[in-house]
């Protein structure tokens, strides 16, 4: 016990030296947790759309303020020529180009019917789709409006088609503010960058500097030398986890629905899974630019695949079932239940399991993988 | 200049040594890829949902249905009560739930307007909007087929043509993307250690003694990485456009040309880092962790930038990788030419000889 105690002392001596690795453990993450959340915006608004109005009517003139008028859309130029309007596209002064043949109005009000060309950039998957989507709403909108103001002036009102209304409800977050889904998911994503690079950048160092040796060569067992390692981290990380909540209430206003001991209890079975994969990476490698790449590499993966940028439903099988088997997913998802539903043990029990399953794999692994002698 | 050479050869030796880096070099890439490609989707499928029936009639079973043969939902077993929604929403196995009146059928049958109730679990907005909008197109579409006979009077028809992208390929978005993420962080890790390692390990004194000048020493030092990033972003394109089908439209020589450009300033930015600090650990943590959030928010390609506040926008202008982002869709996936991204090279060409400058004023010529 006492040996452990000696390895500790040296392993804080060691953190708490060196100042820039201290600011980059405690300062870098909170202040990316600060302002990060406000970049993170899925939400596709301020489409500049390039109109071409060849009819200059007092329809398309009603149209086209209706659209500028709805929120999502911004009249970026008026161009003479479908031509002139595409190079607003190419310079990316324009996502969308919305075309208005001469004639608009005469053939609507006579035929009751009349196109209008979109062009959208559709390199953006997603703000194409949702653009054209938000243009179409408005015009059939505009249709609606228009159908009842001509039909006041005159023809026969046309009998009411059977229609559902849907009227939504949003459960815990009324006012679909990203943040709420956006913060916990960063703190976690934080969490396992320091605690990820830090843990596996640990042994290699002293392998590329040579200090190892010093280790390997006193009676100091592989499993006290690994525990040696992962408690000074572990303690760092859950400092670190408790500055973030802290911050997510200042800041952010968001307060864990529910209890706060479940969280804790998670959060340090989730530190000792990711530091057992980051030393287990340390002791696979030879130099800090080794570990350092390795550890990139699946943080990258974890990263992707976690759900924080996209939902891990929408993924092929295959992908999902790789989803599962990355500690982040897990933790993520609990950590979210946890926050912004108050979801208790009985319902993320099973996800502690995945979690613990991880960290005695990694750690069994790390502590089989460190070799005394070379 | 003979010397030089030699010291390249040195530099070289050094990084093709290292396989395993190499290797996570080249895997990187090929997995991002593949993930991108075939796994990350940002439209949204295969939820999770329940129906709250207090009708059990035949409209709400068909409706039912629908919603199950929908390959967007996934239909669960049914709740009953309010307090059961809740509970599925906290252990997560549903994100919304549909509940129809006890008179759904009625009021349909007798052709009037009925009212359903949409729960959506919010705490993912993004989630809760796209649920309201798929239920909203499939109530709809079945309302609209009991009335078939009515046709609107008034009726403004978008014809919607999608430019540059007609099979609306998914792919086309992020492979600029994943270009400009995969440089900005691995080109500059990788310079990021070259000089602090030779610190680190006490072989800096070497260097110094020997008559090459610091220009020499840094450029020796980048040219390995630079060549390993050129076959890495023939890897890339490769891949691209035989695996996802991503079209090249434009000059492939340009396309070069700017990617060369854009990985010479992530590599000056490395040397920078690595003269600014004392041991790898830091440069490393510096280029990969302190770096690695803001390029994937700012960039462009994960988060549209101009619904960012102000302030990012500004912060973003000093990103390398965006504009990267933006040569690489106009001259890649727009066909365009020189004379439309003048201005990002321009920007990109200022950055590299700035970050080159004060990485060659930075380097100390001597030790402690």
């Amino acid at each position: 016990m006492s040996v452990l105690l000696f390895l500790l002392e040296k392993e804080f001596r060691q953190i708490f030296r060196d100042r820039t690795i201290l600011a980059m453990m405690f300062v870098l993450p909170i202040v990316q947790l600060i302002i990060m959340p406000l970049a993170a915006n899925f939400e596709v608004s301020n489409i500049n759309v390039a109109l071409v109005d060849h009819d200059h009517s007092s329809y398309s003139r009603e149209l086209t303020a209706k659209i500028a008028s709805s929120g999502y859309f911004r009249i970026s130029g008026d161009a003479a020529s479908y031509s002139q309007a595409l190079r607003l596209v190419e310079d990316g002064q324009a996502d969308l180009v919305l075309q208005i043949p001469a004639g608009f109005e005469r053939n609507l009000v006579r035929e009751g019917w009349q196109e209008v060309g979109m062009a959208v950039d559709a390199i953006n998957g997603t703000k194409s789709s949702i653009g054209a989507g938000y243009l179409t709403a408005v015009i059939a909108d505009y249709n609606r409006s228009l159908a009842m103001k001509l039909n006041v002036t005159g023809q026969s009102i046309a009998t009411a088609p059977a229609a559902i209304e849907v009227i939504a409800l949003d459960w815990f977050n009324p006012r679909l503010e990203y943040k709420f889904y956006m913060v916990p998911g960063i703190l976690v994503l934080l969490l396992t960058l320091v605690g990820g690079f830090m843990a596996s950048l640990n042994i290699v160092r002293e392998k590329e500097v040579g200090t190892i040796e010093q280790i390997n060569v006193t009676p100091i067992r592989k499993w006290q030398f690994i525990l040696g390692k992962l408690i000074p981290f572990w303690i760092v990380g859950m400092v670190v986890f408790t500055v973030g909540l802290v911050v997510m209430y200042v800041v952010y206003g968001i307060f864990p629905m529910g209890s706060i001991a479940v969280l804790y209890l998670f959060a340090a079975v989730y530190l000792i899974a990711l530091l057992g994969l980051g030393l287990l990476i340390s002791t696979f490698c030879d130099t800090q630019l080794q570990a350092m790449f390795v550890a990139f590499f699946f943080m990258m993966i974890f990263m992707l695949m976690s759900g924080f940028f996209t939902s891990v439903d929408s993924m092929p099988d295959w992908a999902r079932s790789l989803s599962n088997y990355t500690p982040v997913t897990h933790f993520i998802k609990v950590v979210r239940l946890i926050v912004l539903k108050g979801s208790g043990m009985a319902e993320v029990g099973t996800e502690l399991l995945y979690l613990v399953g991880f960290a005695l794999v990694l750690n069994g692994g790390a502590i089989m993988n460190y070799r005394k002698t070379s | 200049m003979k010397q030089w050479i030699a010291f390249i050869r040195k530099e070289f030796y050094h990084v093709f040594r290292d396989t395993r880096t190499l290797l996570i070099l080249f895997g990187l890439p090929v997995v991002q890829i593949v993930l991108f490609g075939f796994a990350l989707s940002s439209e949204v499928k295969n939820i999770g949902i329940a129906v709250l029936d207090n009708a059990h009639d035949a409209a709400s079973v068909q409706v039912t249905n629908r919603i199950e043969t929908s390959s967007y939902f996934h239909l669960t077993a049914p709740v009953r009560s309010y307090a059961e929604i809740e509970n599925r929403f906290r252990d997560g196995s549903i994100k919304c739930t549909l509940v129809f009146p006890s008179d759904f059928g009625a009021a349909l049958g007798r052709g009037g307007q009925v009212q359903v109730q949409v729960v959506a679990d919010a705490s993912d907005p993004n989630t809760a909007t796209t649920v309201v909008s798929y239920l909203s197109a499939i109530l709809a579409g079945y309302a609209g087929e009991l009335s078939p006979t009515h046709r609107p009077s008034y009726q403004i028809v978008p014809q919607i043509r999608f430019l540059y992208n007609e099979e609306q390929n998914g792919s086309l978005n992020f492979v600029p993307g994943v270009i400009a993420l995969i440089f900005m962080i691995v080109a500059t890790a990788l310079t990021s250690v070259s000089i602090v390692r030779e610190k680190e390990l006490g072989t800096m004194e070497i260097l110094l003694v020997s008559p090459l000048k610091p220009l020499m020493v840094l450029v020796a030092k980048a040219v390995p990485y630079l060549l390993l990033c050129i076959v890495n972003l023939v890897l890339i394109l490769l891949l691209s456009v035989f695996l996802l089908k991503v079209e090249i439209r434009g000059s492939l020589l340009l396309l070069f040309a700017e990617s060369v450009l854009f990985i010479i300033v992530c590599l000056a930015l490395g040397l920078l880092i690595s003269n600014l600090t004392s041991s790898q650990q830091t440069a490393m943590l510096i280029s990969m962790m302190g770096m690695m959030l803001p390029t994937m928010l700012l960039t462009g390609f994960m988060f549209p930038l101009e619904n960012m506040p102000w302030i990012f926008r500004v912060i973003s202008y000093v990103v390398p990788s965006r504009y990267y982002y933006e040569i690489t869709k106009a001259v890649m996936l727009k066909g365009l030419g020189f004379s439309h991204v003048w201005r990002e090279t321009a920007v990109l060409s200022g950055m590299a000889t700035t970050l080159l400058m004060v990485a060659l004023k930075t380097f100390k010529t001597r030790l402690a």
